[in-house]
């Protein structure tokens, strides 16, 4: 600026010099570096022994996968291929292995024609877990459906499903699309029916054995509507378990067979032996979580009872549990019920696996809700007290939102684990991804000698579910923060 | 004025025993006490049942029958006339070595590791990140039967190693070499040297197995070693709170560690057995099964990442104030460390390290995997297959399983409420 009066003062600058650039050494990736990777003796021996540590690594993996070859028909044809293109000295990964038989790693041997239903199962598992995981972000719902749309449009056309099956599922899909944008609250219910949706697809046999069996879910909901306000909670919950199990026990078969001889609909059925591989895994894993968490529930509550008893077979169950390993829980399954119930009595090992398992998670999940009880501050229980709320509502509104939130991490880590765990039915002889399959792979006379391919396409595998599902965990423990810290 | 009536008449209706709070709970037990008295003689039923419909009685006397099957690797001695009891104990000792092993291997790398990953260096912290979010979304299995493939496929046979008189005339060396020329792996196991004393004391018999008396010998030294250590620490300390000056002690307590050991090796003669290319294999030292190394990698590998974890949450949760405190006081980083945050940390870090070591014990039944020899592999394995009786088997691994479970966390929990804080 201009001096107003005309004569300019000698020591007072008026302009501005331009800021110079900070030293080279305080800023950038310099110092960045000097920081995070040079600062001291020890740090810089140990930024060298990383490098070196990813050196030896990347030398020894890079070449193997980009010499990896796609298409040969034997492990021995991979190495003439290899060594032709990359030197007979060369190492290379043999991916022809997973091109040929990535059926078998996802389906076991689920009839192959019938691929499109496990397929459909699964796209449908995302739209019908949607609306638990966003639960009141409808704006989430549309993304999602549309991916799962997208998802199966394309995988059920790979698998050349039936003209029926496509009008059925875009229908389905239509609805969905509507009830997330109208009323997203009902979705719940498509993923109330889902598990029998999956059970037909995956089983076939008659529609009418899932939908009979479905109906005594409903008596049990009719039940408690009636008589909830007369005879409470439990009582109410009681007698509607037992007219169900009354139904399951005596008529729900009749019924389906039936219905069944009168308006035959189904799919062709496929044997539990059938199963196998990721198919498998995701059908224990998944009917297992959705299982565990709820008797996971009762049990810590059950173990944080004032009831003497019901406290004493909480804990006897949740210590036996725990403190033998999943591996002898599954022999049981398959060496020790047939002791345990009436002679003659023999139902499908998945199905027995599965009960198992759900036990093994049900008891950790347990110890870990527990947890999130003894957490919380003793006021919410006197506050919940206090409004007058009975045990069940003070739980339902009060108690169990905060306590879960704060088990969040406990129990996904338990889901987690439960899922890895499914590769243990391996040793009941049944065929999982990692042991079953890879062995069957291992033993074709054309494999033989494989090892590395197989088992990193599997961990991939389970890699990214049981990573996607730990992210899951942490941006869920970051939506449900309340207090900000 | 208005008196309040007499209170209702203390009359009992049936009704109350649902909607009075007095009585319903004990109704609510009541009803479960029957029901599970039902459910318990219904299963109890069908077990007998069962039982008769394959004529067979329920009875453990199968336990002292002769065994008629081989262990390969063993810590007591055992032939195949020897007992099914017997071949249990081997394979129950067998699944202890291999948690015992297992915990320390795993200790070591989850504290290194959870260490790391809170260092200054982004590089080794992002290496170690890499290494706990693999390991720990991969199932324990897949380690297992991968670093046992690896072991029994790509390593060198046996006759690799061999140098004949030829190969030293013609300069050429052997395929393969040993790692620092005393540990050979080879496709069939890793060799590996033993310890050999001149002077041995030899064994003494406890009856069911020979223990050796020089280990007994080594121990009792340590032992005491740790008593002499702590009696210096202890009046180091008194020395301290007395005069303010803390003695300087580390080359004490370094003798003390030492020296009785060093002189009692000497004395017993102690020098190692190395394995030496005989023939067609090796012979001297001892030769672990892959099986073991397999599972010994594997699940320390799977455990140490989840104990990293532990290990870095303990230490973050101490807030930066203590270190803050601790400075302002006076202390260095290495006492602010041992006496302020490790303290402290330590609370935090050992409730879930019991349950990973409990987990680790029980992982140790995936031995099956890779036919590795251990409580399951005999009495719930071959046992159970020759005999029979699945019920006895099962049952009886059941409760060892859970003794076992129920003493590391009974040990444990000591440990945990010593160092718990005290409050109020």
């Amino acid at each position: 600026m201009a001096n107003p009066t005309g004569d300019s003062i000698a020591f007072a600058r008026d302009t501005m010099i331009p800021p110079r650039e900070p030293p080279a050494r305080e800023s950038g990736y310099v110092k960045w570096m000097r920081e995070n990777l040079f600062s001291n003796a020890l740090n810089i021996t140990l930024t060298v022994i990383s490098i070196l540590i990813i050196f030896g690594l990347l030398r020894a993996v890079v070449p193997w996968f980009l010499n990896g070859v796609w298409n040969a028909g034997s492990l021995s044809e991979c190495r003439t291929i290899i060594a032709e293109r990359a030197g007979p000295d060369a190492s290379g990964a043999c991916w022809a292995m997973v091109r040929e038989r990535w059926n078998q790693f996802l389906f076991g041997f689920f009839p192959m024609d019938q691929y499109w239903r496990p397929t459909l199962a699964f796209g449908l598992l995302f739209a019908a877990i949607g609306p638990v995981l966003f639960a009141g972000q409808k704006e989430k719902l549309n993304p999602l459906f549309l991916v799962v749309t997208l998802f199966l449009a394309v995988t059920l056309w790979l698998a050349s499903a039936p003209a029926l099956a496509f009008a059925l599922t875009a229908v389905l899909l239509l609805v969905l699309f509507a009830l997330a944008n109208t009323a997203p609250g009902r979705l719940i219910w498509f993923t109330a029916i889902y598990p029998a949706i999956t059970f037909f697809l995956l089983w076939g046999g008659s529609i009418w054995a899932p939908v009979v069996a479905m109906l005594g879910f409903v008596i049990i909901a009719v039940t408690y509507r009636l008589t909830f306000e007369r005879l409470g909670v439990v009582v109410a919950t009681a007698l509607g378990a037992v007219l169900a199990v009354l139904w399951w026990l005596f008529l729900d078969h009749g019924v389906a067979q039936a219905i069944d001889s009168v308006i035959p609909i189904g799919l062709p059925a496929v044997a539990s032996d059938q199963f196998g591989g990721f198919l498998l895994a995701m059908t224990i894993g998944v009917t297992a979580i959705a299982f565990s968490l709820p008797m996971g529930i009762l049990l810590a509550l059950g173990r944080r009872s004032d009831m003497f008893l019901i406290k004493v077979l909480s804990v006897g169950f949740i210590e036996f549990i725990r403190g033998v390993p999943l591996i002898t829980l599954l022999f049981t399954a398959s060496l020790l019920l047939q002791y345990f119930l009436p002679p003659n009595t023999n139902f499908d090992l998945i199905l027995r696996v599965i009960i198992l398992v759900t036990f093994f998670s049900a008891a950790y999940i347990a110890e870990v809700i527990r947890g999130g009880l003894a957490a919380l501050p003793r006021g919410q229980y006197e506050a919940a007290d206090a409004l007058g709320l009975d045990y069940w509502r003070a739980q339902r509104l009060v108690i169990m939102p905060q306590a879960l939130k704060i088990a969040i991490p406990g129990i996904v880590s338990s889901f987690i684990g439960l899922f890895k765990d499914t590769t243990l039915v391996a040793f009941v002889g049944l065929l999982d991804p990692l042991k079953g399959v890879t062995q069957i792979v291992r033993a074709d006379i054309n494999w033989k000698g494989i090892y590395w391919e197989p088992y990193i396409f599997v961990g991939a595998i389970f890699f990214v579910i049981c990573f996607g599902m730990s992210r899951y965990s942490m941006y869920l423990e970051r939506r449900l923060k309340r207090d900000h810290r | 004025m208005a008196y309040a009536g007499e209170a209702p008449k203390d009359s009992f209706r049936l009704s109350m025993l649902i909607y009075d709070t007095r009585y319903r709970s004990i109704t609510i037990q009541i009803i479960v006490l029957i029901l599970f008295g039902l459910f318990l003689s219904w299963i109890f039923n069908n077990i007998v049942q069962n039982l008769a419909a394959k004529d067979r009685g329920f009875s453990y006397d199968f336990l002292w029958n002769r065994a008629g099957y081989d262990i390969s690797q063993r810590l007591i001695a055992y032939t195949n006339d020897d007992t099914h009891a017997r071949a249990m104990l081997v394979g129950l000792l067998n699944t202890l070595l291999l948690a015992f092993f297992g915990c320390i291997l795993a200790t070591v790398i989850g504290v290194v590791a959870g260490v790391l990953r809170l260092s200054n260096n982004w590089l080794i912290g992002r290496l170690m990140t890499v290494y706990v979010e693999v390991t720990r979304n991969v199932p324990v299995l897949l380690w297992i039967l991968l670093v046992y493939v690896v072991l029994s496929e790509a390593m060198p046979e046996p006759k690799d190693f061999k140098l004949t008189d030829a190969m030293i005339a013609a300069g050429e060396q052997p395929k393969a070499h040993m790692i620092l020329g005393s540990i050979a792996i080879t496709n069939r196991g890793t060799n590996i040297p033993e310890p050999l004393f001149d002077r041995s004391l030899g064994n003494i018999d406890l009856g069911i197995f020979l223990v050796s008396l020089d280990l007994l010998a080594i121990i009792a030294v340590l032992v005491g070693s740790f008593f002499a250590y702590r009696a210096l620490s202890h009046r180091a300390r008194a020395l301290q709170e007395a005069t303010g000056v803390r003695p300087v002690t580390w080359w004490k307590s370094l003798l003390i560690w030492l020296a009785p050991v060093v002189i009692l090796l000497w004395a017993l003669g102690f020098h190692l057995g190395y394995p030496q290319f005989k023939g067609f294999n090796f012979t001297g030292g001892i030769t672990v099964a892959h099986a073991f190394t397999a599972l010994l990698v594997a699940l320390s590998l799977y455990t140490g990442a989840f104990i990293a974890e532990i290990v870095r949450a303990g230490i973050m949760a101490i807030p930066r104030g203590q270190t803050e405190a601790a400075y302002a006081l006076g202390l260095r980083p290495g006492r602010t460390m041992s006496l302020v945050i490790l303290p402290q940390a330590l609370r935090v870090i050992i409730p879930p390290l019991i349950s990973q070591y409990l987990n680790l014990t029980k992982n140790t039944s995936l031995a099956i995997a890779v036919s590795y020899m251990d409580l399951r592999g005999t009495l719930g394995g071959i046992t159970l297959n020759q005999t029979g009786k699945e019920l006895e088997c099962m049952l009886l691994m059941m409760a060892i399983y859970l003794t076992i479970s129920l003493i590391i966390s009974g040990v444990m929990n000591i440990y945990n409420n010593a160092v718990k804080l005290k409050e109020r």
